[in-house]
């Protein structure tokens, strides 16, 4: 197995031996959407409207939660500092952390979003644009929060200090993540969000492990 | 300097591990400066000094974590900071920290860490000897929770046998170990330093390694009206 797959499988195996992280993930973006029938009141044509954004702020926020573990784990018992000095660099050790993220938080999420979306009555045009952007933007969710999460090591109160530095990045993801199911509905085709979503995707993949990695390096000075 | 020759003598900065003029700043306080050393093949280099002389900061930067204030790091005559993945390759960091993870067993732990620096897979034989070696054997499917302070700290020495690095840098190792521990850990750097690797051990426990150098940081401090200079 090559590092690479390593570093992911043993996250992977971290993720399913202490269990409640990723399941905690779910049972809030699950709890918070059902939250909103109750809120709002159960008119149908009330949430069918705002069904994609609830469902899009929901999952960010959930997406948000697992974030401080993705290296706080490491550098508190002292394996980043170990796994800093490995052959593999630190920016692909970032990138691995960020699949390993994902498959325990994103795709869970993208997952269960299509159900959730059901509880508000979505439109059923809308249901591929939703799998579709959310297959697409989760991932960017997990990229952009690896440098929030690198940034925060080691502060007071980090996960407040992290919400505060990954929310406002996250804003892209939601305008094209709604706007995509929208359009659908509208039959205006969700083609051009999709593409933008992934345009973002692919922007993250490229420049943040270089940014997370100078987070951690400095982190571990 | 001398036009280096061909076959420079051992005592040439162009050979070895060689530190020079090294200084560290940890905050705005200046830890240690001008400490210079030249490690040759199988040497090993002794740190001592009181707490807070700048120990665990000099095992970061010779490994690399940590860039000095001031001063050069040479391997070979060339410096470490142009090519650092080489030198990631060539050592092995046990810091304080234990770098385990509780939830994994002590053979998983292990063939994690062994498994990220090997180039070829790990040998489940393998890790079970080297836990063997290090009186975990019979530890080894346990999770790591379940381990005495004195087993994770063998368990996190253990790391260093099972992949080859030419250089160790040991941060206060045998806290925690108890004399067979202890003994274990110098039968593992002799056979080290037979193959022609070199050490640098930060200890206050009295150790008795052949032909060691020591060191000691309190020599290496900066003169008082020096310490609390301002970042330059």
């Amino acid at each position: 197995m090559s590092p690479f797959v390593l570093l992911i499988a043993r996250d992977l195996r971290l993720a399913l031996r202490q269990g409640g992280d990723a399941a905690m993930v779910l049972a809030f973006f699950a709890l918070t959407v059902i939250l909103f029938p109750f809120g709002i009141g159960p008119e149908p044509e009330l949430l069918q409207r705002l069904a994609a954004g609830i469902v899009w702020v929901t999952a960010l926020l959930a997406a948000l939660l697992s974030l401080e573990r993705m290296f706080g784990a490491d550098y508190e018992d002292g394996s980043l500092e170990v796994l800093a000095l490995m052959p593999l660099p630190l920016e692909a050790q970032i990138l691995a952390k960020c699949v390993a993220h994902w498959l325990t938080s994103g795709l869970p999420l993208t997952l269960i979003a299509p159900l959730l979306a059901l509880f508000l009555h979505l439109e059923a045009s809308g249901y591929p644009a939703l799998l579709l952007g959310m297959a697409l933007g989760t991932p960017v969710l997990s990229l952009l929060g690896a440098i929030g999460a690198a940034l925060a090591l080691g502060a007071r109160r980090g996960g407040v200090l992290l919400s505060l530095l990954v929310l406002p990045l996250y804003i892209p993801v939601l305008i094209f993540g709604v706007a995509a199911v929208e359009a659908q509905i509208a039959g205006l085709g969700a083609r051009p969000h999709l593409l933008l979503l992934a345009t973002l995707l692919v922007l993250a993949l490229g420049l943040v492990p270089f940014a997370a990695a100078a987070a951690l390096r400095q982190a571990l000075e | 300097m001398p036009q280096p020759s061909e076959s420079p003598s051992p005592a040439s900065p162009r050979l070895g591990f060689a530190a020079r003029n090294l200084a560290c700043r940890r905050g705005e306080r200046l830890v240690f400066e001008g400490l210079s050393f030249i490690l040759p093949p199988g040497a090993a280099l002794i740190l001592r000094g009181p707490n807070g002389s700048g120990k665990s900061s000099l095992l970061r930067v010779l490994a690399g974590l940590t860039p000095p204030a001031a001063g050069t790091l040479t391997w070979d005559g060339e410096e470490i900071h142009e090519d650092r993945e080489k030198h990631r390759r060539r050592l092995q960091f046990v810091g304080h920290a234990d770098a385990l993870k509780l939830v994994l067993s002590a053979a998983e732990n292990l063939g994690f860490w062994a498994g990220m620096r090997a180039r070829a897979p790990v040998e489940p034989a393998q890790i079970g000897a080297t836990l063997a070696q290090f009186g975990l054997g019979k530890a080894s499917a346990l999770p790591c929770r379940y381990l005495s302070a004195g087993q994770r700290r063998r368990l996190a020495l253990a790391r260093l046998t099972l992949s080859s690095a030419e250089l160790w840098l040991l941060d206060e190792p045998f806290s925690g170990l108890d004399a067979d521990g202890a003994a274990q850990l110098l039968t593992a750097i002799a056979a080290h330093r037979a193959g022609g690797g070199r050490i640098v051990i930060s200890t206050h426990a009295p150790l008795d390694l052949a032909q060691a150098t020591s060191l000691s940081l309190a020599d290496f401090r900066p003169a008082p009206d020096r310490t609390s200079e301002a970042v330059a």
